[in-house]
């Protein structure tokens, strides 16, 4: 029997006595492709924070593997989740490939640094999300879309079993968005990675995710295919629109 | 995902081909050593007391081989191997810790423009060592150990009050830490100053430790720097994964493994440690902690794992350089020499940083 790859038992956090995270429970599959939809300030960055070990749970308990976050060292943790994050600030002048290395950094060796099982892996996961073209620029002076993708590709070159997402298409046009969730969902099928993504565009998240959860208010309020999440009600409740506006843009 | 993307083996080959620093880190360091041997030969060669060349060369060789070649007599030998080679050694001991500190606060507080200097981490620790030498304890060693560990408090506490309050301020990072740093600087100047005035130091004894100088230089002086700077130094470079992970920022390098908590007090303890032990046997020297890991990084990359040790080459060799200069010019300070390199090099990266930082 395999263990969750993702495990959540009435997870609740506080920061300054508010609550963000209501006893949320949550059991994600090996192999699973979920996004985590709901509007501004439903908690959906702090899941992910709790999942990865960064941020502690006031009550409740967080298990990656069968194994309780809290009780592995960060290195363990970053073999088994890469984290894609929305931005990044870079103090030195990069280029694109030494920021995709740093997805190597788990695996490394704390002396010898890396070898070339590390660079074959870096350059694959540049291939991968398709930026040989951009091989040798300064990473600063990309645009905000194409840092998202080197970002994307460190997360690749980490090669860890699940992968979260944060926000990863927010900064993209609409071929590179769609380009994007291909590959993930291509990460997701042929590698068998594990995906939680959080994304606002609930069309891109119809079509390309076959479950949704949905966040409001801290609280797990949904959690299905889209079908069965994205109800005319819901949408109505918990987004404060029309639905006839989701379902304009391609969802539901 | 892109059509008409390149296989792998290509893209491996380009990124190998195009790796930046592979050859250079490899040229750095073979010319790193040479240019350190020069300086070497050349700060023992120098000196105001004029000693012929083939004297310095038996004097030298006698002392390490055990051999009796020399012919000069024993004031000049002692000139030649009690002044100039401690001196020689211990610029290139004081530089490389700079150096090393330099590299470390820059990758740890995430900012290209921090050194022990800026940041006031050096007078923590000047005030420290100034306090343990002035004290009435006149056994050398024990001295100049208590000095060595209040050099460390120093530079500890200095450092602590910087980064907490840098912080706390509503400023951007860059210019927070460099206004806390820069007003704490100042304090512990004046505090060192009136430390060593009211103790009845002469004008000239305070203004080379303000203003850094190897003119006391000996053995003694080098014994108790370079197994500290040594230590610490293999320390950081032992820890180039963390300053690689804080490439990212804390949060990022914490996802690729980085146990941030731990390692920056750890970091920060380690590089106050090199640079008290720098600053106890020479006062303060600016700007070697900045100019030196900045250009190693621009010709490296910054992967942690090549700036520390070349800055380490570097450093050193930029002290034996600059205090050869000193000499040159009458025996002033070296701080004078690094100042005059350094302040305009600071001056012309901070101009860049208001584009260059925030991404």
């Amino acid at each position: 029997m395999t263990r969750p790859a993702i495990w959540l038992d009435g997870v609740t956090v506080e920061a300054r006595g508010r609550p963000i995270l209501r006893d949320v429970s949550l059991t994600v599959e090996p192999g699973e492709r979920v996004a985590l939809i709901g509007p501004n300030g439903a908690g959906k960055s702090t899941l992910l924070r709790v999942v990865a070990g960064v941020l502690g749970a006031n009550a409740g308990r967080v298990e990656l593997g069968g194994v309780p976050v809290t009780s592995m060292d960060r290195t363990a943790v970053a073999r088994r989740l890469a984290v894609v994050p929305q931005q990044t600030a870079l103090p030195f002048s990069m280029r694109v490939e030494e920021v995709v290395a740093l997805g190597r950094l788990p695996h490394e060796d704390a002396l010898r640094g890396a070898r070339p099982a590390d660079r074959a892996a870096v350059a694959a996961a540049i291939d991968r999300v398709g930026l040989g073209h951009l091989l040798g620029r300064d990473a600063r002076e990309l645009s905000l879309g194409e840092r998202q993708l080197v970002l994307l590709a460190l997360a690749v070159a980490q090669a860890a079993p699940t992968l979260l997402l944060d926000e990863p298409t927010v900064h993209l046009d609409l071929r590179h968005q769609v380009e994007a969730m291909e590959l993930m969902r291509d990460l997701n099928e042929r590698d068998g990675t594990t995906l939680v993504a959080v994304l606002h565009d609930l069309a891109l998240a119809s079509h390309f995710f076959p479950r949704l959860v949905l966040l409001d208010h801290g609280r797990l309020v949904g959690d299905g295919t889209p079908a069965e999440v994205l109800t005319d009600e819901r949408i109505g409740e918990v987004f404060g629109v029309a639905p006839a506006l989701v379902r304009l843009a391609g969802g539901g | 995902m892109t059509s008409g993307a390149v296989t792998a083996g290509d893209t491996g080959a380009r990124l190998r081909a195009a790796a930046r620093g592979r050859g250079r880190r490899f040229w750095l360091v073979i010319g790193g050593v040479v240019v350190a041997v020069l300086g070497a030969l050349l700060g023992v060669a120098f000196g105001s007391v004029p000693v012929p060349y083939g004297d310095t060369i038996t004097i030298v060789a006698d002392k390490l081989l055990g051999t009796h070649l020399s012919t000069a007599d024993p004031s000049t030998a002692a000139i030649v191997w009690e002044l100039r080679v401690p001196r020689v050694l211990l610029a290139m001991t004081v530089g490389a810790g700079l150096a090393v500190a330099g590299a470390t606060f820059q990758g740890l507080l995430r900012n290209p423009l921090a050194d022990p200097y800026v940041l006031g981490t050096a007078s923590g620790a000047a005030l420290g060592a100034a306090i343990g030498l002035l004290l009435p304890i006149h056994a050398l060693f024990l001295g100049f150990g208590l000095a060595n560990v209040l050099a460390f408090v120093g530079a500890v506490v200095s450092i602590t009050v910087v980064y907490r309050l840098a912080r706390v301020t509503g400023l951007a990072p860059l210019t927070g830490l460099l206004l806390t740093g820069y007003a704490v600087a100042s304090l512990l100047a004046a505090g060192l100053t009136m430390a060593m005035y009211l103790s009845g130091a002469a004008l000239r004894e305070i203004f080379n430790y303000i203003l850094g100088s190897f003119e006391q230089a000996s053995w003694e002086r080098l014994a108790g720097a370079v197994p500290v700077v040594l230590v610490g130094s293999i320390l950081i470079g032992s820890r180039a994964r963390t300053l690689n992970g804080l490439l990212l920022g804390e949060q990022a390098a914490a996802h690729l493994g980085v146990n941030v908590e731990r390692e920056r007090p750890l970091l920060l303890g380690l590089a106050s440690l090199v640079t008290a032990a720098a600053v106890t046997v020479s006062g303060l020297i600016g700007f070697v902690g900045l100019v030196v890991p900045h250009i190693v990084r621009l010709l490296t990359g910054p992967n942690a794992r090549a700036v520390i040790p070349i800055s380490a080459l570097w450093g050193a060799n930029l002290l034996v350089y600059s205090d050869l200069a000193a000499r040159v010019f009458g025996d002033i300070p070296v701080g004078v020499v690094t100042a005059l390199i350094g302040a305009p090099f600071f001056l012309a990266l901070l101009r860049r940083a208001r584009t260059g930082y925030e991404l």
